[in-house]
């Protein structure tokens, strides 16, 4: 084989969403030496995407807000499967985050005091989200990567990380390959940290890009590393329906935080019809209490379409089932209404949801000052993911950190709208700083030959195969039939039988897998980067099922038809997912750990 | 289902040319949408940027009947589909391969410019107060997705390639957001005069025309650095003032 000179990072950085980024200038401010891998060009990271805004408890907008109230409400929205010791940091560091991104160029929009004006989202029990319009993570990601440039970080645009490289159990770097030229790059790094984001890619209506392909999860979990909570995967409630080309496409929660209402065919808001018991002394129970809240009242409690998506997205998916969706299937959002309460109101909606008005608009033909718009679930966002250390981010690996939404723990069951983009700073800044410090006590690793020669081959295989050769497949055919199969059986309501049908599906998707063949050479080719990204598909589809078949109860976006409540002993248990040592996938139930009396007493105090 | 033709530019630096495709469409399709079922079912080394499919990446810009657009936004239903659908990639950079353009020249651009600056914080926790109004200004220019379509079309860069001399409007409306940033304190006026080439702006205004995000970019952001630049160096009572002062 070719030779691969190595290039030296102290701290390698695998993604370059907010959490990458993030992690990259904390590592390169304590002195390390800092690359910066990520799929596509720099800025172009699925952050990018992220509309409602930042979660903090900086009580600019209502003072009896805090980290105490903003950690309970994680909690809560996790059903308390969450670590607590990350929801304690996030919430107690989210406000020095969000802060620090205004000293770095971050405009957000302002309250009349001239603080930073925090909304409405679901599960919050106040305004908390600082936020852009509706383009809050276009705000982020560009303030992160315009600060990030300056500070000496090695970026390697287009690149994607196929194995990571081990010596003995320690990590000790990356085997990748540049994108354009199809070359391999070999990175030898003291630390690694995983900032790859998710796996919306998995299914066939998502919010999410080509690049949320689970890279993360797969590479850690073929190191060595635990995944927990891979049965819950974040179905949001408000993708868009229609055009067909455009389903899955996200509609903001900022819709319904500035008073947007989901109504079914009759024209009942029928999320007033179903509140659980857990949220019932937070729900206003009429449409002027829910009203009132959404333009600031404090007395007022949240309307019910601001109750956490896990739950909002079930609704929706029984009014569709009972006969009372939209004419494209999904349900009405509407926001238009709000003209009946407030003056001009169709330049405040515009002001509000710029994004949001000119995506209806360009895409579906509709204008979201005058009519509802038909909205539906969509896959969003996956809790599950590589087990961290709270304070470290470190994962069972040694020298292998984990960061943002490949990562696990914050959220629990569920995950509130706004903590996602928090945790990528909170989190990120952590990863970044411990993986510095990991890198200054530790030598750079060995990198051996035979491990590189194996990962060369495997990704080369489907180049040594004919296209047209009997039984050769494609690999976007094969990843069409894996979305397919998710959507269908491993999506958000659940039974035995789909779950194990899904998983003998997966297996014979394998073997097709191992049959792909591709055409072209190696400069940029995406039947190449497709069968790439199957490997790691396909690993993380398995997680998913046989977390979900484990979990033997409905908690949080977990919903099993064939086990419709919750059970206190899975309560308390995490499924935890591991590579056996002959390589099959090893599925245990961990206890979770006790929660200090401090903590407790806080959740108590809110429940 | 019907079929549309479009004849897509296949190949890399140097050689290359139209290939057609036809290709089933349906209703509410994007330009997008027809490159990925071709390149599923006809061409699977078809190379095209793509990220978030929803205008807010900026990865898909293309150059569709001639006109730079962003694939994911260009609806079919609004183009003639009785002759082929033109898609090339963007003429101002140089080709990497199909569709792909190498855009790191706006990357390295980008990084010559003065970083933001802030003035000292107004409170001990680090935080500022900031009126929206202020805010208004600069968030324009904040909603760029880096789609780099506006570079595409200048003629400066397209037309006459001064890519050493001028930083295109992309650039300028990010000079823009910091010079105007509330917080700001760093002068960048100098740059934009001598090595930005701001003066190659002649204001025709066509990369306001191509912005999918309907930035104002020539009247909100280039001519007002105009006139900064002009305050600074040309105007005849600050020549005087200067005269003195040295």
């Amino acid at each position: 084989m070719t030779e691969h000179q190595p290039i030296e990072h102290d701290v390698l950085v695998i993604g370059a969403g907010g959490a990458g980024l993030r992690a990259a200038i904390e590592a390169r401010s304590h002195g390390a030496s800092v690359g910066l891998v990520c799929k596509s060009l720099l800025g172009k990271a699925h952050t990018v995407m992220a509309e409602g805004g930042i979660a903090a408890a900086l009580s600019n907008v209502d003072d009896r807000d805090d980290w105490k109230v903003h950690f309970a409400d994680t909690m809560r929205g996790g059903q308390y499967l969450n670590n607590y010791r990350m929801a304690e940091l996030h919430a107690k560091e989210a406000p020095s985050r969000v802060r620090e991104l205004e000293a770095w160029g971050a405009l957000f929009d302002r309250a009349a005091d001239g603080s930073i004006l925090q909304r409405n989202f679901g599960g919050h029990a106040y305004p908390r989200l600082a936020h852009v319009g509706d383009r809050t993570g276009l705000e982020m990601i560009r303030t992160l990567q315009d600060y990030a440039v300056h500070q000496g970080i090695d970026d390697h645009m287009e690149c994607a990380v196929i194995e990571l490289l081990t010596d003995g159990e320690r990590v000790v770097g990356a085997f990748a390959f540049d994108r354009d030229r199809g070359t391999f790059k070999v990175f030898r790094a003291k630390a690694v940290v995983l900032a790859t984001g998710g796996v919306g890619k998995a299914y066939r209506i998502t919010s999410n890009s080509w690049e949320y392909t689970g890279d993360g999860h797969a590479l850690a979990y073929r190191a060595g590393a635990a995944l927990i909570d891979m049965e819950f995967v974040q179905f949001h409630p408000t993708g868009m329906v229609w055009p067909p080309s455009v389903a899955g496409i996200l509609v903001t929660e900022g819709v319904r935080g500035e008073g947007g209402v989901l109504r079914n065919s009759i024209g009942e808001r029928f999320m007033f019809g179903d509140i659980p018991p857990l949220y019932r002394n937070q729900t206003a129970d009429n449409e002027e209490e829910g009203w009132r809240y959404t333009q600031g009242d404090k007395d007022a409690r949240r309307p019910p379409e601001l109750l956490t998506r896990d739950h909002v997205a079930r609704c929706i998916v029984r009014e569709i089932k009972e006969g009372r969706g939209s004419p494209h299937g999904g349900v009405f959002l509407d926001i238009a209404w709000i003209k009946e309460r407030l003056p001009n109101a169709a330049e405040h909606i515009r002001r509000k949801l710029p994004s949001m008005y000119h995506q209806f608009k360009e895409l579906a033909d509709i204008d979201i000052t005058e009519e509802p718009m038909e909205v539906g679930p969509t896959t969003h966002y996956v809790m599950g993911g590589v087990r961290v250390d709270a304070d470290s981010q470190m994962t069972d690996v040694p020298g292998l950190f984990a960061a943002g939404e490949c990562a696990a723990g914050l959220h629990g069951a569920n995950r509130l709208g706004g903590n996602s983009l928090s945790d990528l700073l909170v989190f990120g800044k952590r990863a970044g700083e411990y993986a510095a410090r990991f890198a200054r006590e530790n030598a750079a690793g060995r990198i051996a030959r035979e491990q590189l020669d194996e990962v060369s081959r495997i990704a080369l295989e489907p180049f040594e195969r004919s296209v047209d050769a009997g039984g050769a497949e494609n690999a976007f055919g094969i990843q069409q039939d894996l979305q397919e199969l998710m959507q269908d059986q491993v999506g958000i309501v659940r039974n035995e039988r789909d779950l194990r049908d899904a998983l003998e599906g997966i297996d014979r998707l394998r073997d097709r897998a191992g049959r792909v063949a591709v055409s072209g050479n190696r400069e940029y080719n995406p039947g190449w980067h497709t069968a790439l990204d199957l490997r790691n598909l396909l690993a993380f589809s398995e997680a998913i099922a046989r977390a979900a078949l484990e979990r033997r109860e409905s908690r949080g976006a977990h919903t099993r038809l064939d086990y419709p409540d919750k059970d206190e002993t899975f309560g308390k248990r995490t499924i935890v997912i591991r590579k056996d040592p002959d390589g099959g996938l090893a599925v245990s139930r961990e206890p979770i750990a006790a929660i200090p009396d401090e903590l407790q007493r806080i959740i108590d105090a809110r429940k | 289902m019907p079929t549309a033709t479009f004849r897509i530019w296949r190949g890399k630096a140097g050689s290359g040319g139209f290939r057609d495709y036809d290709c089933e469409i349906s209703e509410g399709m994007v330009v997008l949408d027809a490159v990925h079922r071709i390149q599923a079912e006809q061409a699977t080394d078809l190379a095209c940027r793509w990220n978030c499919k929803a205008g807010k990446c900026g990865s898909c810009s293309a150059e569709i009947n001639g006109s730079p657009r962003l694939m994911c936004m260009t609806r079919l239903n609004q183009l003639p589909l009785q002759k082929p659908v033109t898609i090339e990639p963007m003429q101002a950079f140089p080709v990497v391969k199909d569709l792909v353009s190498d855009v790191s020249w706006n990357f390295a651009v980008k990084k010559r410019i003065k970083p933001f600056a802030p003035r000292p914080p107004d409170s001990d926790d680090g935080s500022w107060r900031i009126l929206q109004r202020d805010v208004d200004r600069v968030q324009e220019f904040r909603k760029c997705i880096e789609c780099f379509l506006c570079q595409d079309v200048c003629h400066v860069l397209r037309e006459h390639h001064l890519h050493d001399q001028f930083i295109g409007p992309r650039f300028l409306v990010y000079a823009a957001a910091l010079e105007m940033h509330p917080l700001d304190t760093e002068s960048r006026v100098g740059e934009l005069r001598a090595s930005d080439g701001i003066g190659y702006c002649n204001i025709t205004k066509c990369c306001t025309k191509v912005c999918p995000e309907h930035i104002t970019i020539t009247d909100n952001a280039i001519i007002p650095l105009k006139e900064r630049v002009v305050d600074e160096f040309y105007d005849p009572l600050r020549k005087v003032f200067r005269v003195f002062q040295k």
